[in-house]
Protein backbone atom coordinates (compact mmCIF):
# COMPACT_ATOMS: atom_id res chain seq x y z
CA UNK A 1 0.00 0.00 0.00
CA UNK A 2 2.79 2.40 0.96
CA UNK A 3 4.63 1.43 -2.20
CA UNK A 4 1.54 2.24 -4.25
CA UNK A 5 1.20 5.63 -2.58
CA UNK A 6 4.89 6.30 -3.14
CA UNK A 7 4.55 5.44 -6.80
CA UNK A 8 1.49 7.66 -7.11
CA UNK A 9 3.28 10.52 -5.37
CA UNK A 10 6.34 10.09 -7.55
CA UNK A 11 4.20 10.01 -10.70
CA UNK A 12 2.26 13.11 -9.62
CA UNK A 13 5.42 15.06 -8.78
CA UNK A 14 6.96 14.13 -12.12
CA UNK A 15 3.80 15.32 -13.94
CA UNK A 16 3.71 18.61 -12.03
CA UNK A 17 7.42 19.17 -12.67
CA UNK A 18 6.91 18.50 -16.37
CA UNK A 19 3.97 20.89 -16.47
CA UNK A 20 6.17 23.53 -14.86
CA UNK A 21 8.94 22.88 -17.38
CA UNK A 22 6.44 23.16 -20.20
CA UNK A 23 5.20 26.56 -19.01
CA UNK A 24 8.71 27.93 -18.44
CA UNK A 25 9.61 26.70 -21.90
CA UNK A 26 6.57 28.51 -23.32
CA UNK A 27 7.57 31.75 -21.60
CA UNK A 28 11.10 31.48 -23.04
CA UNK A 29 9.68 30.74 -26.48
CA UNK A 30 7.27 33.68 -26.40
CA UNK A 31 10.02 35.96 -25.09
CA UNK A 32 12.25 35.07 -28.03
CA UNK A 33 9.58 35.74 -30.68
CA UNK A 34 10.41 39.47 -31.04
CA UNK A 35 13.99 38.53 -31.91
CA UNK A 36 12.65 36.75 -35.00
CA UNK A 37 11.44 40.04 -36.48
CA UNK A 38 14.75 40.90 -38.17
CA UNK A 39 14.98 37.32 -39.52
CA UNK A 40 11.68 36.53 -41.24
CA UNK A 41 13.41 33.98 -43.45
CA UNK A 42 13.61 31.53 -40.53
CA UNK A 43 9.82 31.62 -40.09
CA UNK A 44 9.08 31.52 -43.81
CA UNK A 45 11.09 28.33 -44.18
CA UNK A 46 9.18 26.70 -41.35
CA UNK A 47 5.86 27.97 -42.73
CA UNK A 48 6.66 25.99 -45.84
CA UNK A 49 7.43 22.76 -44.01
CA UNK A 50 4.64 23.09 -41.42
CA UNK A 51 1.95 24.79 -43.49
CA UNK A 52 2.49 24.28 -47.20
CA UNK A 53 3.45 20.63 -46.87
CA UNK A 54 0.25 20.04 -44.85
CA UNK A 55 -1.95 21.42 -47.64
CA UNK A 56 -2.54 18.11 -49.39
CA UNK A 57 -3.79 16.22 -46.34
CA UNK A 58 -5.97 19.21 -45.31
CA UNK A 59 -7.53 19.61 -48.77
CA UNK A 60 -8.16 15.90 -49.26
CA UNK A 61 -9.54 15.43 -45.74
CA UNK A 62 -11.68 18.56 -46.00
CA UNK A 63 -13.15 17.28 -49.25
CA UNK A 64 -14.06 13.88 -47.83
CA UNK A 65 -15.50 15.34 -44.64
CA UNK A 66 -17.62 17.65 -46.82
CA UNK A 67 -18.79 14.69 -48.92
CA UNK A 68 -19.85 12.76 -45.80
CA UNK A 69 -21.56 15.80 -44.25
CA UNK A 70 -23.45 16.34 -47.50
CA UNK A 71 -24.62 12.75 -47.59
CA UNK A 72 -25.49 12.42 -43.92
CA UNK A 73 -27.12 15.84 -43.81
CA UNK A 74 -29.25 15.11 -46.88
CA UNK A 75 -30.40 11.70 -45.57
CA UNK A 76 -31.53 13.30 -42.31
CA UNK A 77 -33.00 16.53 -43.69
CA UNK A 78 -34.94 14.89 -46.51
CA UNK A 79 -37.10 13.09 -43.91
CA UNK A 80 -38.41 16.48 -42.80
CA UNK A 81 -38.52 17.97 -46.27
CA UNK A 82 -35.77 20.37 -45.26
CA UNK A 83 -33.07 19.29 -47.68
CA UNK A 84 -32.65 22.87 -48.90
CA UNK A 85 -31.09 23.66 -45.52
CA UNK A 86 -28.24 21.30 -46.34
CA UNK A 87 -25.86 24.19 -47.02
CA UNK A 88 -26.39 25.63 -43.54
CA UNK A 89 -25.90 22.25 -41.87
CA UNK A 90 -22.66 21.63 -43.76
CA UNK A 91 -21.32 25.16 -43.31
CA UNK A 92 -22.11 25.48 -39.60
CA UNK A 93 -20.73 22.01 -38.83
CA UNK A 94 -17.50 22.88 -40.57
CA UNK A 95 -17.03 26.48 -39.53
CA UNK A 96 -17.98 26.03 -35.89
CA UNK A 97 -16.59 22.56 -35.09
CA UNK A 98 -15.15 20.25 -37.68
CA UNK A 99 -12.90 22.79 -39.40
CA UNK A 100 -10.89 23.81 -36.34
CA UNK A 101 -11.03 20.43 -34.55
CA UNK A 102 -10.28 18.06 -37.43
CA UNK A 103 -7.61 20.42 -38.79
CA UNK A 104 -5.95 20.49 -35.36
CA UNK A 105 -6.01 16.68 -35.18
CA UNK A 106 -4.58 16.39 -38.70
CA UNK A 107 -2.04 19.09 -37.89
CA UNK A 108 -0.92 17.10 -34.84
CA UNK A 109 -0.53 13.95 -36.94
CA UNK A 110 1.22 15.57 -39.89
CA UNK A 111 3.09 18.67 -38.72
CA UNK A 112 3.14 18.32 -34.92
CA UNK A 113 4.68 14.87 -34.96
CA UNK A 114 7.24 16.03 -37.55
CA UNK A 115 8.17 19.04 -35.42
CA UNK A 116 8.58 16.93 -32.29
CA UNK A 117 10.63 14.30 -34.13
CA UNK A 118 12.85 16.91 -35.80
CA UNK A 119 13.62 18.78 -32.59
CA UNK A 120 14.00 15.52 -30.63
CA UNK A 121 16.45 14.19 -33.20
CA UNK A 122 18.38 17.46 -33.13
CA UNK A 123 18.66 16.97 -29.38
CA UNK A 124 19.71 13.33 -29.59
CA UNK A 125 22.36 14.10 -32.24
CA UNK A 126 23.76 16.94 -30.09
CA UNK A 127 22.78 19.61 -32.62
CA UNK A 128 21.00 21.63 -29.93
CA UNK A 129 24.00 21.27 -27.61
CA UNK A 130 26.21 22.32 -30.52
CA UNK A 131 24.14 25.47 -31.01
CA UNK A 132 24.43 26.30 -27.31
CA UNK A 133 28.20 25.92 -27.46
CA UNK A 134 28.27 28.18 -30.53
CA UNK A 135 26.52 30.78 -28.34
CA UNK A 136 23.29 30.39 -30.31
CA UNK A 137 20.12 29.99 -28.27
CA UNK A 138 18.32 26.87 -29.58
CA UNK A 139 14.98 28.20 -28.36
CA UNK A 140 15.43 31.33 -30.44
CA UNK A 141 16.97 29.64 -33.47
CA UNK A 142 15.12 26.30 -33.63
CA UNK A 143 12.02 26.34 -31.42
CA UNK A 144 10.55 29.83 -31.83
CA UNK A 145 10.39 29.83 -35.67
CA UNK A 146 8.67 26.44 -35.65
CA UNK A 147 6.26 27.45 -32.94
CA UNK A 148 5.35 30.67 -34.76
CA UNK A 149 4.96 28.85 -38.07
CA UNK A 150 2.58 26.34 -36.49
CA UNK A 151 0.62 29.10 -34.80
CA UNK A 152 0.22 31.03 -38.07
CA UNK A 153 -0.49 27.95 -40.19
CA UNK A 154 -3.25 26.38 -38.13
CA UNK A 155 -6.00 29.02 -38.61
CA UNK A 156 -5.18 29.25 -42.33
CA UNK A 157 -5.33 25.48 -42.73
CA UNK A 158 -8.59 25.34 -40.75
CA UNK A 159 -10.11 28.01 -43.01
CA UNK A 160 -9.02 26.08 -46.08
CA UNK A 161 -10.42 22.87 -44.61
CA UNK A 162 -13.81 24.52 -44.06
CA UNK A 163 -13.90 26.05 -47.54
CA UNK A 164 -13.04 22.76 -49.23
CA UNK A 165 -15.51 20.94 -46.96
CA UNK A 166 -18.37 23.28 -47.94
CA UNK A 167 -17.53 22.73 -51.62
CA UNK A 168 -17.46 18.97 -50.95
CA UNK A 169 -20.90 19.17 -49.35
CA UNK A 170 -22.14 21.22 -52.29
CA UNK A 171 -20.74 18.70 -54.77
CA UNK A 172 -22.57 15.80 -53.10
CA UNK A 173 -25.73 17.68 -52.14
CA UNK A 174 -26.28 19.65 -55.31
CA UNK A 175 -24.27 17.72 -57.86
CA UNK A 176 -25.26 14.17 -56.91
CA UNK A 177 -28.41 14.40 -54.78
CA UNK A 178 -30.21 17.23 -56.56
CA UNK A 179 -30.42 19.92 -53.87
CA UNK A 180 -31.01 23.30 -55.50
CA UNK A 181 -27.71 25.17 -55.82
CA UNK A 182 -29.28 28.56 -55.23
CA UNK A 183 -30.98 27.33 -52.05
CA UNK A 184 -27.72 25.76 -50.86
CA UNK A 185 -25.71 28.99 -51.10
CA UNK A 186 -28.47 31.45 -50.16
CA UNK A 187 -29.25 29.49 -46.98
CA UNK A 188 -25.58 29.69 -46.03
CA UNK A 189 -25.55 33.41 -46.75
CA UNK A 190 -28.67 33.98 -44.67
CA UNK A 191 -28.00 31.71 -41.72
CA UNK A 192 -24.24 31.74 -41.11
CA UNK A 193 -23.33 34.72 -38.95
CA UNK A 194 -19.84 36.14 -39.34
CA UNK A 195 -19.35 37.08 -35.70
CA UNK A 196 -21.12 34.18 -33.98
CA UNK A 197 -20.07 31.40 -36.32
CA UNK A 198 -17.08 32.30 -38.47
CA UNK A 199 -15.22 34.42 -35.93
CA UNK A 200 -15.77 31.91 -33.13
CA UNK A 201 -14.44 29.18 -35.41
CA UNK A 202 -11.38 31.31 -36.16
CA UNK A 203 -10.82 31.90 -32.43
CA UNK A 204 -10.96 28.15 -31.87
CA UNK A 205 -8.42 27.46 -34.60
CA UNK A 206 -6.11 30.16 -33.22
CA UNK A 207 -6.29 28.60 -29.73
CA UNK A 208 -5.79 25.09 -31.14
CA UNK A 209 -2.85 26.31 -33.25
CA UNK A 210 -1.20 27.81 -30.19
CA UNK A 211 -1.68 24.68 -28.06
CA UNK A 212 -0.79 22.18 -30.81
CA UNK A 213 2.41 24.07 -31.71
CA UNK A 214 3.39 24.45 -28.06
CA UNK A 215 2.90 20.76 -27.34
CA UNK A 216 4.85 19.72 -30.45
CA UNK A 217 7.92 21.89 -29.86
CA UNK A 218 7.97 21.17 -26.13
CA UNK A 219 7.69 17.41 -26.56
CA UNK A 220 10.59 17.49 -29.02
CA UNK A 221 12.72 19.73 -26.82
CA UNK A 222 11.98 17.73 -23.68
CA UNK A 223 12.47 14.33 -25.36
CA UNK A 224 14.85 11.80 -23.85
CA UNK A 225 17.75 11.96 -26.35
CA UNK A 226 17.52 8.38 -27.57
CA UNK A 227 15.68 6.82 -30.51
CA UNK A 228 13.09 5.42 -28.10
CA UNK A 229 12.75 8.80 -26.41
CA UNK A 230 12.15 10.56 -29.73
CA UNK A 231 9.56 7.92 -30.65
CA UNK A 232 7.76 8.45 -27.35
CA UNK A 233 7.87 12.23 -27.81
CA UNK A 234 6.27 11.90 -31.23
CA UNK A 235 3.52 9.68 -29.88
CA UNK A 236 2.92 11.97 -26.90
CA UNK A 237 2.64 14.94 -29.25
CA UNK A 238 -0.22 13.37 -31.18
CA UNK A 239 -2.01 11.98 -28.11
CA UNK A 240 -1.63 15.08 -25.93
CA UNK A 241 -2.61 17.42 -28.74
CA UNK A 242 -5.72 15.36 -29.51
CA UNK A 243 -6.77 15.34 -25.85
CA UNK A 244 -6.01 19.03 -25.36
CA UNK A 245 -7.86 20.05 -28.53
CA UNK A 246 -10.95 17.99 -27.71
CA UNK A 247 -11.01 19.23 -24.12
CA UNK A 248 -10.49 22.85 -25.13
CA UNK A 249 -13.12 22.50 -27.84
CA UNK A 250 -15.70 21.62 -25.22
CA UNK A 251 -14.69 24.55 -23.02
CA UNK A 252 -14.64 27.03 -25.90
CA UNK A 253 -17.94 25.76 -27.29
CA UNK A 254 -19.54 26.09 -23.87
CA UNK A 255 -18.23 29.65 -23.55
CA UNK A 256 -19.20 30.68 -27.07
CA UNK A 257 -22.51 28.95 -27.61
CA UNK A 258 -23.55 27.74 -24.15
CA UNK A 259 -25.51 30.88 -23.14
CA UNK A 260 -24.08 30.70 -19.61
CA UNK B 1 46.42 19.07 -5.93
CA UNK B 2 49.84 17.63 -6.74
CA UNK B 3 53.00 19.61 -7.35
CA UNK B 4 52.66 19.53 -11.09
CA UNK B 5 49.09 20.83 -10.99
CA UNK B 6 50.20 23.62 -8.74
CA UNK B 7 53.00 24.44 -11.17
CA UNK B 8 50.53 24.57 -14.00
CA UNK B 9 48.26 26.83 -12.00
CA UNK B 10 51.07 29.32 -11.65
CA UNK B 11 51.30 29.62 -15.43
CA UNK B 12 48.46 31.46 -17.13
CA UNK B 13 45.59 29.04 -16.56
CA UNK B 14 42.86 29.21 -19.16
CA UNK B 15 40.58 27.04 -17.04
CA UNK B 16 40.65 26.61 -13.28
CA UNK B 17 38.42 24.03 -11.64
CA UNK B 18 38.21 24.04 -7.87
CA UNK B 19 36.42 21.61 -5.55
CA UNK B 20 33.74 20.83 -8.10
CA UNK B 21 30.97 18.50 -6.97
CA UNK B 22 28.40 17.28 -9.47
CA UNK B 23 25.83 14.48 -9.34
CA UNK B 24 23.57 13.09 -12.04
CA UNK B 25 20.32 11.33 -11.09
CA UNK B 26 21.58 11.04 -7.52
CA UNK B 27 24.86 9.39 -8.61
CA UNK B 28 27.94 11.45 -7.77
CA UNK B 29 30.10 12.16 -10.83
CA UNK B 30 32.59 14.59 -9.30
CA UNK B 31 33.43 14.89 -5.63
CA UNK B 32 35.91 17.71 -5.16
CA UNK B 33 37.52 17.87 -8.60
CA UNK B 34 40.55 20.19 -8.91
CA UNK B 35 42.10 20.78 -12.28
CA UNK B 36 43.97 23.47 -14.24
CA UNK B 37 44.25 23.87 -17.98
CA UNK B 38 47.19 26.05 -18.96
CA UNK B 39 46.83 28.51 -21.82
CA UNK B 40 48.30 27.65 -25.21
CA UNK B 41 48.86 23.98 -24.42
CA UNK B 42 47.16 20.70 -25.26
CA UNK B 43 45.72 19.21 -22.08
CA UNK B 44 44.44 15.65 -22.20
CA UNK B 45 41.69 14.39 -19.90
CA UNK B 46 41.77 10.60 -19.77
CA UNK B 47 39.55 8.15 -18.02
CA UNK B 48 37.33 5.14 -18.61
CA UNK B 49 33.82 5.52 -19.98
CA UNK B 50 31.33 6.91 -17.50
CA UNK B 51 33.81 8.83 -15.36
CA UNK B 52 32.39 12.20 -16.36
CA UNK B 53 34.80 13.41 -19.06
CA UNK B 54 32.06 14.84 -21.27
CA UNK B 55 30.31 16.18 -18.17
CA UNK B 56 33.52 18.04 -17.37
CA UNK B 57 33.45 19.78 -20.77
CA UNK B 58 29.80 20.67 -20.24
CA UNK B 59 30.69 22.17 -16.86
CA UNK B 60 33.46 24.23 -18.45
CA UNK B 61 31.10 25.36 -21.22
CA UNK B 62 28.43 26.34 -18.69
CA UNK B 63 25.88 23.83 -19.98
CA UNK B 64 25.84 22.12 -16.58
CA UNK B 65 26.02 23.69 -13.13
CA UNK B 66 28.03 22.10 -10.29
CA UNK B 67 26.35 21.64 -6.93
CA UNK B 68 29.53 23.01 -5.30
CA UNK B 69 32.83 24.49 -6.39
CA UNK B 70 33.86 26.87 -9.14
CA UNK B 71 34.80 26.65 -12.80
CA UNK B 72 36.76 29.65 -14.05
CA UNK B 73 37.55 30.32 -17.69
CA UNK B 74 39.88 33.25 -18.40
CA UNK B 75 39.28 34.35 -14.81
CA UNK B 76 35.48 34.38 -15.13
CA UNK B 77 33.38 32.13 -12.90
CA UNK B 78 31.34 30.46 -15.64
CA UNK B 79 28.36 29.78 -13.43
CA UNK B 80 28.06 33.33 -12.12
CA UNK B 81 27.91 34.93 -15.56
CA UNK B 82 24.70 36.35 -16.96
CA UNK B 83 23.30 34.64 -20.05
CA UNK B 84 24.70 37.37 -22.31
CA UNK B 85 28.13 37.15 -20.67
CA UNK B 86 28.12 33.36 -20.90
CA UNK B 87 27.26 33.52 -24.59
CA UNK B 88 30.01 36.10 -25.12
CA UNK B 89 32.45 33.71 -23.43
CA UNK B 90 31.24 30.78 -25.53
CA UNK B 91 32.02 32.76 -28.67
CA UNK B 92 35.64 32.54 -27.54
CA UNK B 93 35.38 28.75 -27.10
CA UNK B 94 35.02 26.08 -29.73
CA UNK B 95 33.77 22.60 -29.03
CA UNK B 96 34.12 19.50 -31.14
CA UNK B 97 31.39 17.03 -30.24
CA UNK B 98 31.89 13.29 -30.50
CA UNK B 99 29.11 13.09 -33.10
CA UNK B 100 30.23 16.25 -34.88
CA UNK B 101 26.81 17.81 -34.11
CA UNK B 102 26.61 19.25 -37.62
CA UNK B 103 23.30 20.81 -38.57
CA UNK B 104 21.88 18.16 -40.86
CA UNK B 105 19.82 20.52 -43.00
CA UNK B 106 22.85 22.63 -43.95
CA UNK B 107 25.69 21.82 -46.34
CA UNK B 108 29.31 21.58 -45.20
CA UNK B 109 29.88 25.17 -46.35
CA UNK B 110 26.80 26.49 -44.57
CA UNK B 111 27.66 24.58 -41.39
CA UNK B 112 31.07 26.24 -41.23
CA UNK B 113 29.58 29.61 -42.17
CA UNK B 114 26.85 29.26 -39.54
CA UNK B 115 28.68 30.87 -36.57
CA UNK B 116 29.84 33.73 -38.80
CA UNK B 117 26.31 34.39 -40.00
CA UNK B 118 24.96 34.23 -36.44
CA UNK B 119 27.56 36.40 -34.74
CA UNK B 120 29.04 38.72 -37.33
CA UNK B 121 27.87 41.07 -40.04
CA UNK B 122 30.65 40.16 -42.42
CA UNK B 123 29.90 40.63 -46.12
CA UNK B 124 29.26 37.44 -48.07
CA UNK B 125 32.60 37.49 -50.00
CA UNK B 126 34.50 37.69 -46.70
CA UNK B 127 32.43 34.88 -45.17
CA UNK B 128 33.23 32.79 -48.22
CA UNK B 129 36.96 33.44 -47.84
CA UNK B 130 36.98 32.61 -44.12
CA UNK B 131 34.99 29.41 -44.66
CA UNK B 132 37.27 28.27 -47.46
CA UNK B 133 40.38 29.01 -45.35
CA UNK B 134 39.02 26.93 -42.46
CA UNK B 135 37.93 24.09 -44.73
CA UNK B 136 41.36 24.14 -46.39
CA UNK B 137 42.95 23.80 -42.93
CA UNK B 138 41.03 20.56 -42.33
CA UNK B 139 41.51 19.37 -45.91
CA UNK B 140 37.86 19.49 -46.93
CA UNK B 141 37.62 22.57 -49.16
CA UNK B 142 36.58 20.27 -51.99
CA UNK B 143 33.73 18.80 -49.93
CA UNK B 144 31.99 22.11 -49.23
CA UNK B 145 28.89 21.28 -51.28
CA UNK B 146 28.25 17.96 -49.54
CA UNK B 147 25.51 17.48 -46.98
CA UNK B 148 26.35 15.99 -43.54
CA UNK B 149 24.58 12.73 -44.45
CA UNK B 150 27.10 12.27 -47.29
CA UNK B 151 30.16 12.53 -45.01
CA UNK B 152 32.06 9.74 -43.30
CA UNK B 153 32.49 9.92 -39.52
CA UNK B 154 36.01 11.30 -39.86
CA UNK B 155 35.00 13.90 -42.45
CA UNK B 156 32.07 15.02 -40.28
CA UNK B 157 34.45 15.53 -37.37
CA UNK B 158 36.84 17.54 -39.54
CA UNK B 159 33.98 19.76 -40.73
CA UNK B 160 32.92 20.19 -37.11
CA UNK B 161 36.50 21.14 -36.29
CA UNK B 162 36.50 23.76 -39.06
CA UNK B 163 33.24 25.11 -37.62
CA UNK B 164 34.66 25.09 -34.09
CA UNK B 165 37.58 27.33 -35.12
CA UNK B 166 35.80 29.58 -37.59
CA UNK B 167 35.35 32.37 -35.03
CA UNK B 168 39.04 32.10 -34.09
CA UNK B 169 38.43 30.98 -30.49
CA UNK B 170 41.09 31.05 -27.81
CA UNK B 171 40.18 27.58 -26.60
CA UNK B 172 38.85 24.43 -28.24
CA UNK B 173 37.40 21.46 -26.36
CA UNK B 174 37.47 18.09 -28.07
CA UNK B 175 35.01 15.46 -26.86
CA UNK B 176 36.25 11.97 -27.74
CA UNK B 177 37.73 13.12 -31.06
CA UNK B 178 39.20 9.69 -31.94
CA UNK B 179 36.30 7.39 -31.07
CA UNK B 180 35.06 5.17 -33.87
CA UNK B 181 37.61 6.30 -36.45
CA UNK B 182 39.88 4.19 -38.63
CA UNK B 183 43.64 4.48 -37.99
CA UNK B 184 44.30 6.83 -40.91
CA UNK B 185 41.51 9.21 -39.92
CA UNK B 186 42.68 9.04 -36.31
CA UNK B 187 46.13 10.10 -37.44
CA UNK B 188 44.60 12.96 -39.45
CA UNK B 189 42.65 14.21 -36.42
CA UNK B 190 45.74 13.91 -34.19
CA UNK B 191 47.75 15.95 -36.68
CA UNK B 192 45.01 18.56 -37.00
CA UNK B 193 44.66 19.06 -33.24
CA UNK B 194 48.38 19.44 -32.81
CA UNK B 195 48.86 21.73 -35.82
CA UNK B 196 45.87 23.93 -35.05
CA UNK B 197 47.04 24.29 -31.49
CA UNK B 198 50.44 25.49 -32.63
CA UNK B 199 49.36 27.54 -35.64
CA UNK B 200 46.51 29.36 -33.93
CA UNK B 201 47.95 29.46 -30.43
CA UNK B 202 44.90 27.69 -29.06
CA UNK B 203 44.33 26.21 -25.68
CA UNK B 204 43.14 22.66 -26.35
CA UNK B 205 41.33 20.29 -24.01
CA UNK B 206 41.16 16.77 -25.38
CA UNK B 207 38.80 14.43 -23.57
CA UNK B 208 39.35 10.83 -24.60
CA UNK B 209 39.84 7.25 -23.57
CA UNK B 210 42.15 6.59 -26.52
CA UNK B 211 45.44 6.42 -24.68
CA UNK B 212 47.94 6.26 -27.55
CA UNK B 213 46.51 9.18 -29.51
CA UNK B 214 46.03 11.40 -26.46
CA UNK B 215 49.54 10.65 -25.17
CA UNK B 216 50.96 11.57 -28.57
CA UNK B 217 49.56 15.12 -28.64
CA UNK B 218 49.04 16.20 -25.04
CA UNK B 219 51.51 18.43 -23.21
CA UNK B 220 49.92 17.52 -19.93
CA UNK B 221 47.46 14.83 -18.89
CA UNK B 222 44.90 14.26 -16.19
CA UNK B 223 43.44 10.85 -15.46
CA UNK B 224 40.03 11.13 -13.81
CA UNK B 225 38.08 8.42 -12.04
CA UNK B 226 36.09 7.97 -8.83
CA UNK B 227 34.93 11.59 -8.89
CA UNK B 228 38.34 13.25 -9.05
CA UNK B 229 41.82 13.38 -10.55
CA UNK B 230 43.68 10.18 -9.68
CA UNK B 231 46.86 11.01 -11.59
CA UNK B 232 48.34 13.84 -13.62
CA UNK B 233 51.59 14.61 -15.35
CA UNK B 234 53.30 14.76 -18.68
CA UNK B 235 52.91 11.73 -20.92
CA UNK B 236 56.41 10.58 -19.95
CA UNK B 237 55.61 10.91 -16.25
CA UNK B 238 52.39 8.95 -16.55
CA UNK B 239 54.15 6.14 -18.43
CA UNK B 240 56.54 5.79 -15.48
CA UNK B 241 53.86 5.90 -12.80
CA UNK B 242 53.69 3.27 -10.08
CA UNK B 243 49.92 3.63 -9.68
CA UNK B 244 48.37 0.21 -10.49
CA UNK B 245 45.18 1.95 -11.56
CA UNK B 246 46.95 4.20 -14.09
CA UNK B 247 49.10 1.33 -15.30
CA UNK B 248 45.99 -0.76 -15.89
CA UNK B 249 44.35 2.07 -17.83
CA UNK B 250 47.42 3.07 -19.84
CA UNK B 251 48.26 -0.52 -20.75
CA UNK B 252 44.64 -1.52 -21.39
CA UNK B 253 44.58 -4.47 -18.99
CA UNK B 254 41.14 -6.14 -18.61
CA UNK B 255 41.38 -6.66 -14.85
CA UNK B 256 43.08 -4.89 -11.99
CA UNK B 257 42.08 -2.15 -9.59
CA UNK B 258 39.22 -1.42 -12.00
CA UNK B 259 37.39 -4.74 -11.76
CA UNK B 260 36.17 -6.63 -14.80
CA UNK B 261 32.90 -7.43 -13.04
CA UNK B 262 30.17 -4.95 -12.22
CA UNK B 263 29.55 -5.10 -8.45
CA UNK B 264 27.23 -8.03 -7.67
CA UNK B 265 26.33 -10.57 -4.99
CA UNK B 266 28.34 -13.72 -4.53
CA UNK B 267 28.31 -15.67 -7.79
CA UNK B 268 27.93 -19.22 -6.40
CA UNK B 269 25.35 -18.23 -3.84
CA UNK B 270 23.27 -16.56 -6.55
CA UNK B 271 23.48 -19.64 -8.78
CA UNK B 272 22.40 -21.91 -5.91
CA UNK B 273 19.38 -19.73 -5.16
CA UNK B 274 17.74 -20.66 -8.45
CA UNK B 275 16.27 -18.53 -11.16
CA UNK B 276 15.05 -15.61 -9.04
CA UNK B 277 16.37 -12.34 -10.59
Amino acid sequence: MIGLLQALGHWSLARVARLGRGHLFLVRTLASLPRLLPRPGLVVRELFSVGVLSLLIIVVSGGFVGFVLGLQGYVTLVRFGAEESLGVVVALSLVRELGPVVTALLFAGRAGSALAAEIGLMKSTEQLAGLEMMAVDPIERVVAPRFLAGFISMPLLAALFSVVGVWGGFFVGSGLLGVDAGAFWSQIQAQVDFRDDVLNGVIKSVVFGFVASWIAVFEGYDAVPTSEGVGRATTRTVVNTALAVLGLDFILTALMFGNF
Amino acid sequence: MNARTAANAKSIAQVQIRDVHFARAGRPVFQGLDLDVPAGRVTGILGPSGTGKTTLLNLIGGRLRPSRGTVQVEGHDVHRLSRAELYALRRRMGMLFQSGALLTDLSVYENVAFPLREHTRLPEPLIRDVVLIKLEMVGLRGARALMPAELSGGMARRVALARAIVLDPVMVMYDEPFTGLDPITKAVIVKLIRELNQALGLTSIVVSHDVAETFSIADYLYVIADGGVIASGTPAELRQTDSPWVRQFVNGLPDGPVPFHYPARDYYQELLEGAAP
